[in-house]
């Protein structure tokens, strides 16, 4: 049995902000002791809204943020005791935002190629053969190599930010919001893609994503977080199949699939969006709530597993 | 629920909008009627938004706007004045955005700026088109309204945002709601609710919503009517039911199997996907613009492609209402 591709222990990173006009400090707590192995190639898919910490949770692994506390383990490796060069030969980003993360001033083929220079000590021709390969594994003519990111489309711009993170060859990548910026026939193309390569090099995926329906189809496995916590995590077809959680079972109600007649779906949740700078007391959903009961509201409810299910409600029934 | 249609509030024919170079909008045809949703839906760059700016009359300076026709309940809009049309807008047609903050002012009070819409369009005191305006954001269920109306943008919520955004368009009753992409950038939750208070608005005030998006999904549970709208063409105009259950033009299509959807879509296979990009189109463009992505393509794509009607469900493309093979081209 090998060590499992990513492994959290008790992963917890709290951010001090100051607020308002005298610099009063908050203490955010974006992420609050989450623990999870993702088994190599596999693909967790991580859903949760804005402010629950999924991104955070993503830099944390990439070691882009030291966590407060808790271990990240990758490949059976303390991420701590890692130099960056060997982390980045193990785990890579592709980030939601294809213009954003890719220089705008330099060609394709240097920005391709950069993973392969930081490591130094590989020559020229072979960066360069290796280049024209990993713009072909995505697609990509290597003619391309010549361009600028602004003289390509998005779907383009996010294939040359996968091939850069195949550079390395590693065995994980990180995927945060991978297709949200581009629209539903491109978001497709990159999916397939996505789900080709991890395939064909036997990468395990961190897929984060606010899109439940794109994570029911490239995830074998999905945590749902809530405002810091995994509040349940379960193989995907089961989690869909008969999701446990209430705010699971909101956040499936919300999907709009395209069926006609159906019509919008009450989730009952209300406005009161989640504050990760103002925790509620007891089960950190209970504001939101529909099913929420009096001990809801003090009592913390402990991580339950069984039938292959962990989650965190009193009402849960295992 | 077509029975329930009434007559068309807004008529527009062959509608070109064009940016120096570039054809946003290439001949597009839509009627809105009253009473109903209407959705336009297509890809960025497919120029909804663009369409639905000219309707307002908002767009930038340098695009030049051209149409057979562009009427709104029997007005003639390419005949009005700048403030003849800003006389109807914001009073019988009223627009809200994706992002709250493009309608609302920062630093004016909610109360005041839901006030004074009403009171330019329609006089009246300040402490009427107050009260007007509690039971506006009432309707569109903010909490203590009468508490929000003192505060500040800033104060509110993505979503409390939105909803003000809706209250303050409804000032003075439109006829027509124009919303573009109005749910795009809140969470799945929050997209759900607004939703809802947009079908529940439209059903109980009789509203004429032509509601923008990109996301098929919205549009299966929002539309009576959609138009699907491809590099600046309606490529299809169909009752929803219609659409959804026979789309026809191969972008369509192709559009519908790029959807993941959960239960049915098999896990271990691909997506549908439509390989390549939308074209950027000159003014002088012929034929299909789908043509080079098209499963589809024959010659005469090349030529213009005539609209084919069958009822209340037309579409511009040359293939047979019943045509069978792959939509687009192989990935």
């Amino acid at each position: 049995m090998s060590a499992p591709a990513i492994e959290l222990r008790g992963l917890t990173r709290h951010f001090r902000v100051k607020t308002g006009l005298f610099g009063e400090v908050r203490h955010v707590v974006a992420v609050d002791g989450v623990s999870f192995a993702v088994p190599a190639g596999g693909v967790l898919g991580v859903v949760g809204e804005s402010g629950c910490g999924k991104s955070t949770l993503a830099r944390v692994i990439l070691g882009l943020l030291p966590p407060t506390s808790g271990d990240v383990l990758v490949d059976g490796q303390r991420l701590s005791t890692l130099d960056r060069r060997a982390r980045a030969r193990l785990i890579q980003p592709v980030f939601q935002d294809p213009f954003s993360s890719l220089n705008p001033r330099r060609r394709i083929r240097d920005i391709v190629a950069l993973p392969l220079v930081a490591q130094g000590g590989i020559a020229e021709a072979e960066i360069r053969r290796r280049v024209d390969e990993g713009l072909e594994r995505v697609g990509l003519d290597p003619t391309m190599g010549e361009r600028l990111p602004a003289q390509l489309s998005g779907g383009q711009r996010q294939r040359v930010a996968i091939a850069r993170a195949l550079e390395l060859r590693p065995r994980i990548v990180i995927c945060d919001e991978p297709t949200s910026a581009l629209d539903v026939s491109v978001q497709a193309q990159i999916l397939n893609l996505l789900a080709e390569l991890r395939r064909d090099l036997g990468l395990t995926y961190l897929f984060i994503s606010h899109n439940l329906a794109v994570v029911e189809h490239v995830a074998t496995e999905v945590a749902v977080m809530y405002l810091g916590r995994i509040v349940e995590r379960r193989p995907t077809e089961a989690l869909f199949a008969a999701p446990e959680h209430p705010y699971t079972k909101a956040l499936l109600a919300s999907v709009l699939t395209p069926e006609p007649g159906l019509g919008i779906p009450d989730v009952g949740l209300g406005d009161l969006m989640p504050d990760p700078a103002n925790i509620p007391p007891g089960c950190r959903f209970h504001p939101r709530c529909p099913a929420a009961l009096d001990r809801c509201r003090t009592e913390p409810p402990q991580p339950r597993t069984g039938r292959g299910i962990e989650v965190e409600c009193h009402l849960a029934t295992v | 629920m077509s029975a329930a249609r009434g007559t068309a509030l807004l008529q527009v024919r062959n509608l070109r909008i064009s940016f120096g170079s570039l054809a946003a909008v290439r001949g597009a045809d839509l009627t809105i009627y009253r009473g109903e949703t209407h959705c336009v839906v297509g890809e960025s760059g497919c120029g909804k938004s663009v369409t639905a700016l000219a309707v307002m009359g908002l767009l930038a300076r340098n695009a030049v706007r051209e149409a057979d026709r562009l009427v709104f309940d029997g007005q003639d809009l390419l005949r009005l004045s700048e403030s003849q049309l800003s006389r109807l807008r914001g009073d019988r047609m009223a627009m809200i955005f994706q992002e709250p903050m493009t309608s609302l002012n920062p630093a004016y009070t909610v109360g005041s700026q839901m006030a004074e819409v009403y009171r330019r369009h329609r006089g009246g005191s300040r402490a009427e088109a107050l009260d007007r305006a509690e039971d506006l954001l009432a309707k569109c269920r903010v909490t203590s309204p009468r508490l929000r109306l003192g505060q500040y943008p800033h104060q509110l919520s993505g979503g409390l945002r939105q909803r003000v955004m809706i209250a303050m368009a409804l000032m003075c009753d439109p006829e027509l709601l124009v919303a573009d992409e109005p749910t795009t950038a809140l969470d799945v939750t929050v997209q759900a609710q607004i939703l809802r208070l947009l079908m529940d608005l439209q059903r109980d005030l009789g509203l004429a919503l032509m509601l923008i998006t990109h996301d098929l999904g919205v549009v299966a549970r929002m539309a009576h009517r959609v138009s699907v709208m491809y590099a600046g063409e309606v490529v299809e105009s169909a009752p929803a039911e219609h659409l959804f259950g026979n789309p026809t033009h191969p972008y369509t299509r192709g559009l519908l199997a790029c959807v993941p959807v959960p239960g049915k879509v098999r896990r271990d296979q691909p997506l549908g996907a439509i390989p390549g990009v939308v074209p950027r189109i000159g003014p002088r463009f012929e034929g299909c613009a789908f043509r080079d992505r098209c499963g589809q393509a024959r010659p005469d794509c090349a030529r213009t492609v005539a609209w084919q009607a069958n009822g209340e469900h037309g579409y511009r493309c040359v293939l047979p209402p019943d045509w069978t093979g792959p939509a687009s081209l192989a990935a």
